[in-house]
């Protein structure tokens, strides 16, 4: 009798079951152990996808599952680390006077949502290159200024992520790689540049944000001494923090960190209070320090031959993109998702704008909407109950190909958080990444009036999986 | 000994932590043991008991720390090994009764290594890659899933055998693994008999006549109808299954069951029987009966299978020996063969009571092969008749949704089922069609299947009772009398209750037979009676 038979017959029963949940039912009820897969089409029944699956499958020709387990190597090696912050123009790769760099995958001004064209003519007032807003949109039109990702420049920007050259950045280490990542400081909520605003209050924090907060910050950083975020960021997920719409967590532990050395600047007084205070009112601040965190941890990860493992995604409020680690510089995009969630008194469905943001590089990195479990607090985003957010950080282990080391779940046993989003268990379950968000008014200069859960658009990913079969099947 | 081990840059919660050390300051042979994190404080303590300093200099805060101070290696070994497991032990969410539910094949098998088998339902265009993911993944399978191509068929199959792996199907609706149900089957007393069985309802039949026959079943595989009717496929699962069922200790005596199947493949079928060395019983349904063959016994229907292979499961030696047992006159009701006289009996008393113009035997199945052992049978003896199922051109039902003549209606063909479900499932179709044969003053006797188990509809009996009594109605309404003659493959611990469905037929005046081959006898010699005027 061959082997694999003798050894189910002589054991008990357990069976896994595709398609009629009555025969797994039936099954448990006459004493056998089953597990039932909520199965559903491949691709959602994309010929082509399905394709590109089974070729990967049976005729890849490198060793996707190595590149994978490189690529997850990293990301579980990375060491993000805060070292400093600098202006953009003197460290920010590339950054120019003329530069704007944006959210998302590549977008042309006259493709830009509202919140984004707020955010550039606000941006462009900042940096004196225009006196108003009629002005800064005819510039923005000229062609005289650029515009590129931030993701092109080892940068993150929350929401629209303008970043402009003069604006003081985040500067993250990955300190086992080498690699660094910026992103602006989080200038809080209401009416802020992130979310399109460019009214003269928007600005002036700005600036104030340039010549106070961010020198004090600096010097405080500099007394202190770089800033382990690896394990700040496992801390705050035992603290009721996912890493992307709840930062309280987060922005506290970095207050404890920089408030005993701020207080010791030789500085007026008034100067290190309004600091504080504004740290302590803005429960997002720890947001731009995640976001930056998680770009070069996931940035290590990127350009390993054959590695289908996600490095980016990002979305720009027209569109939402991807790239793979094994396809080095192409971004595979779908039209921007619409977004279920709550809305901020006054506000509902018809202010929202579309899906915008890199923060989503915060799932990426297997923090954010993958470690809902961690976030009893903000439940009601996403159905409510706790057992919600589990059911949603269950799900993304099915999508991923690791499990976190250093960040834990308590509500999970302290499982790993789900890690290294597998293009391919995408496409083939059709279980989208999770992504929480805030949203942003549809018009520029409103600012926020909500936030949320969005499923991005599963063609990205599909045209990703093609093109990668394309890349490396025989 | 003391020793120290550091994970670097490893941020643990406090608790976790003393959890931790916990579990290994337990442990025999344990004298001290610290887990903590790397704290200027924690150092401190740690030098103090006396670990190396020169270790201890340099770390931060960040780093884990686990210190053990124990008798032995082996010892230490553990306990470091105990420390670490600890730390990053997963639990996973997994019912440990009950259903878990996943999003994918192989998230199941994460959560539970153990599984051996899937169970495949999904849409046919999808079948054959779920199948193969599941023999990749070295799954054995249930393929209930049809509309499965032949090519893909034999690819699995072949896949399968390469690794040892049954794949039960496609388009299988029954088996029994280790004593288990799977998709539509009985529940069945276990016992020394293994079945191999190309037909859905034959495989149910026979293996609940053996329950009630007193023997059981080890295990019960399923092939699906092209597995031994087509030569390309070959039997490779019957083949494989035979060969496993030869040498599984547990079972004692090889049962087949299947439609006619392709002649060289047959031979080969029986071949692997005699190499078993174990008593063997046959059924080719349509076939005439072959004389029995050392220790192989051709049974000519679904009750004298189940009837001999239950004889050699309880004792009797060979062949003739079981022959002898099941003889219409060996005294023994339970195991005997019918008696003709007894049904001749029956059947007189059922059509004196017909109208003129009764005349025809109309049979209405939910069962594929137990209408198939109605039609051959009532073909032979009535000289022709009409259905579904024919495999004579000339006798094909034209339209199956209107009898004529002798009619014997496959109700489970997809004539029926396309779009809807199963009348296994929903009994509706055939109870509408009770009604309208009920009200065809030709209708001589109506012959009936009723199919118990997982799967099945949760009242058969109870869905078509109403049409059977007012086509009864309709028939002494015009002056005649509509004998019912029913069957039910069930047993008295499925879902249904056998006993009940049973009372609740006879309740309404249905003769109920013990099997189907009997039933369907007792309808054609009705039938015959009232074809030849004989009341």
């Amino acid at each position: 009798m061959s082997a694999a038979v003798k050894t189910l017959f002589a054991n008990e029963l357990r069976a896994v079951n595709e398609g009629l949940e009555s025969f797994a039912e039936n099954l448990v009820k006459e004493g056998a152990r089953a597990v039932h897969v909520e199965w559903k089409p491949p691709a959602g029944g994309d010929l082509k996808a399905v394709a590109a699956l089974d070729a990967l499958a049976s005729r890849a020709s490198v060793d996707i599952e190595a590149a994978n387990a490189e690529a997850v190597r990293r990301i579980q090696a990375a060491k993000p680390t805060v070292v400093g912050i600098g202006i953009a123009a003197d460290v920010v790769p590339g950054m120019a006077k003329d530069l704007i760099l944006h959210a998302g995958p590549p977008v042309a001004w006259k493709d830009m949502c509202g919140p984004m064209r707020g955010a550039v003519i606000g941006g462009l007032i900042y940096e004196g290159l225009a006196k108003d807003a009629a002005e800064a949109e005819l510039l923005a039109a000229s062609g005289k200024v650029r515009f590129d990702p931030c993701h092109h420049h080892d940068a993150v920007g929350p929401m629209a992520g303008v970043m402009t050259a003069s604006m003081p950045v985040w500067i993250v280490e990955n300190q086992a790689f080498g690699n660094r990542a910026y992103c602006t400081l989080n200038e809080g909520l209401g009416k802020v540049l992130r979310y399109g605003a460019y009214s003269a209050e928007v600005l002036d924090r700005l600036r104030w944000m340039r010549d106070e907060l961010a020198p004090i910050l600096s010097e405080a950083l500099a007394l202190r001494g770089p800033l382990d975020m690896k394990t700040i960021i496992a801390q705050i997920l035992q603290m009721g923090d996912e890493g992307h719409n709840r930062n309280r967590a987060g922005t506290s532990l970095v207050i404890r960190e920089l408030a005993p050395h701020i207080v010791m600047l030789d500085r007026p007084r008034e100067s290190l209070a309004k600091v504080l205070a504004f740290l302590n009112a803005n429960d997002h601040f720890f947001l731009n320090l995640t976001m930056p965190s998680a770009k070069c941890t996931v940035d290590a990860a990127a350009g390993v031959e054959g590695s289908s493992i996600i490095t980016t995604m990002a979305r720009n409020g027209t569109e939402f993109g991807i790239r793979v680690s094994g396809l080095p510089g192409r971004w595979f995009t779908g039209p921007s998702g619409v977004i279920d969630g709550l809305y901020l008194p006054g506000f509902g469905p018809q202010d929202a704008a579309r899906d915008i943001g890199d923060s989503v590089i915060t799932e990426t990195s297997g923090i954010g909407g993958f470690a809902m479990a961690a976030a009893p607090a903000i439940v009601k985003f996403v159905g409510g109950s706790p057992k919600d957010a589990i059911d949603i950080t269950l799900r993304m282990y099915e999508i991923t190909a690791a499990e976190s080391q250093s960040y834990q779940i308590p509500a999970l046993d302290f499982r790993g958080t789900p890690t290294g989003l597998d293009l391919r268990k995408v496409v083939e379950t059709g279980i989208l990444p999770a992504i929480n968000t805030g949203i942003a008014h549809k018009d520029p200069g409103v600012g926020m009036v909500g936030a949320g859960l969005v499923n991005p658009p599963e063609n990205a990913f599909r045209d990703a999986l093609v093109a990668f079969a394309e890349r490396y099947t025989k | 000994m003391k020793r120290l081990s550091v994970r670097k840059d490893s941020y643990y919660d406090s608790v976790f932590l003393m959890l931790a050390a916990r579990g290994i300051k337990g442990m025999d042979g344990v004298a001290e043991a610290v887990v903590a994190m790397a704290t200027p404080m924690n150092v401190e303590l740690l030098g103090d008991l006396g670990f190396d300093k020169a270790e201890l200099a340099g770390l931060s805060p960040n780093d884990l720390v686990v210190a053990v101070e124990a008798n032995d290696e082996g010892v230490m070994d553990a306990a470091f090994k105990e420390a670490f497991d600890a730390l990053t032990r997963k639990k996973q969410a997994a019912a440990e009764t009950g259903l878990a539910r996943v999003g994918s094949m192989a998230s199941a098998l994460k959560l539970d290594p153990d599984i051996k088998l899937a169970v495949i339902s999904v849409p046919g265009a999808y079948a054959a890659r779920e199948a193969r993911k599941a023999l990749d993944a070295g799954l054995h399978v249930m393929l209930y899933s049809d509309n499965v191509s032949l090519e893909d068929e034999i690819a699995l199959k072949k896949l399968a055998v390469s690794k040892g792996l049954l794949v039960m199907g496609p388009d299988c609706g029954t088996a029994i693994v280790n004593g288990k149900p799977l998709c539509f089957a009985n529940v069945v007393r276990r016992g020394p008999i293994g079945v191999v069985a190309a037909s859905g309802t034959g495989l149910q039949e026979v293996c609940c006549l053996i329950d009630r026959y007193g023997a059981g079943i080890s295990q019960a595989i399923g092939t699906g109808g092209r597995d031994l009717k087509n030569a390309a496929v070959g039997g490779m699962t019957s083949l494989l299954a035979l060969s496993a069922l030869a040498e599984d200790p547990a079972t004692k005596v090889l049962l087949v069951v299947s439609k006619p199947p392709a002649p060289e493949v047959a031979e080969r079928v029986i071949a692997a029987l005699e190499a078993s060395g174990k008593p063997a019983v046959a059924h080719f349904l349509g076939l005439p009966p072959r004389p029995d063959r050392g220790r192989v016994a051709f049974a000519a229907d679904l009750e004298e299978a189940a009837l001999l292979a239950s004889r050699l499961a309880l004792g009797d030696d060979s062949p003739e020996q079981a022959r002898a047992s099941i003889a219409e006159d060996s005294g023994n009701d339970r195991y005997n063969r019918p008696r003709p006289g007894a049904i001749a009996a029956t059947a007189a008393a059922e059509a004196s009571r017909l109208g003129p113009g009764q005349k025809y035997l109309r049979g209405l199945y939910t069962g594929g092969t137990l209408c198939d052992e109605a039609m051959f049978m009532a073909h032979k003896e009535l000289g022709g008749v009409y259905s579904n199922n024919q495999v004579d051109p000339a006798w094909i039902l034209a339209d199956p949704f209107k009898s004529k003549a002798h009619c014997v209606v496959d109700l489970g063909d997809d004539a029926f089922t396309a779009g809807k479900p199963h009348p296994m499932i929903d009994p509706g179709a055939r109870a509408e069609r009770i009604a309208l044969e009920g009200a065809d003053p030709e209708l001589a006797v109506m012959l009936l299947d009723f199919v118990l188990g997982y799967g099945s509809h949760p009242d058969p009996v109870g869905a078509c009772l109403k049409e059977i009594k007012a086509a009864r109605a309709a028939a002494a309404a015009r002056g005649g009398y509509l004998p019912v003659v029913a069957s039910v493959t069930g047993t008295e611990a499925d879902p249904q209750g056998m006993a009940s469905q049973v009372a609740a037929l006879e309740a309404a005046g249905v003769v109920v037979m013990p099997s189907n081959y009997r039933a369907a006898l007792l309808a054609v010699e009705i039938a015959k009676l009232a074809q030849g005027g004989k009341r």
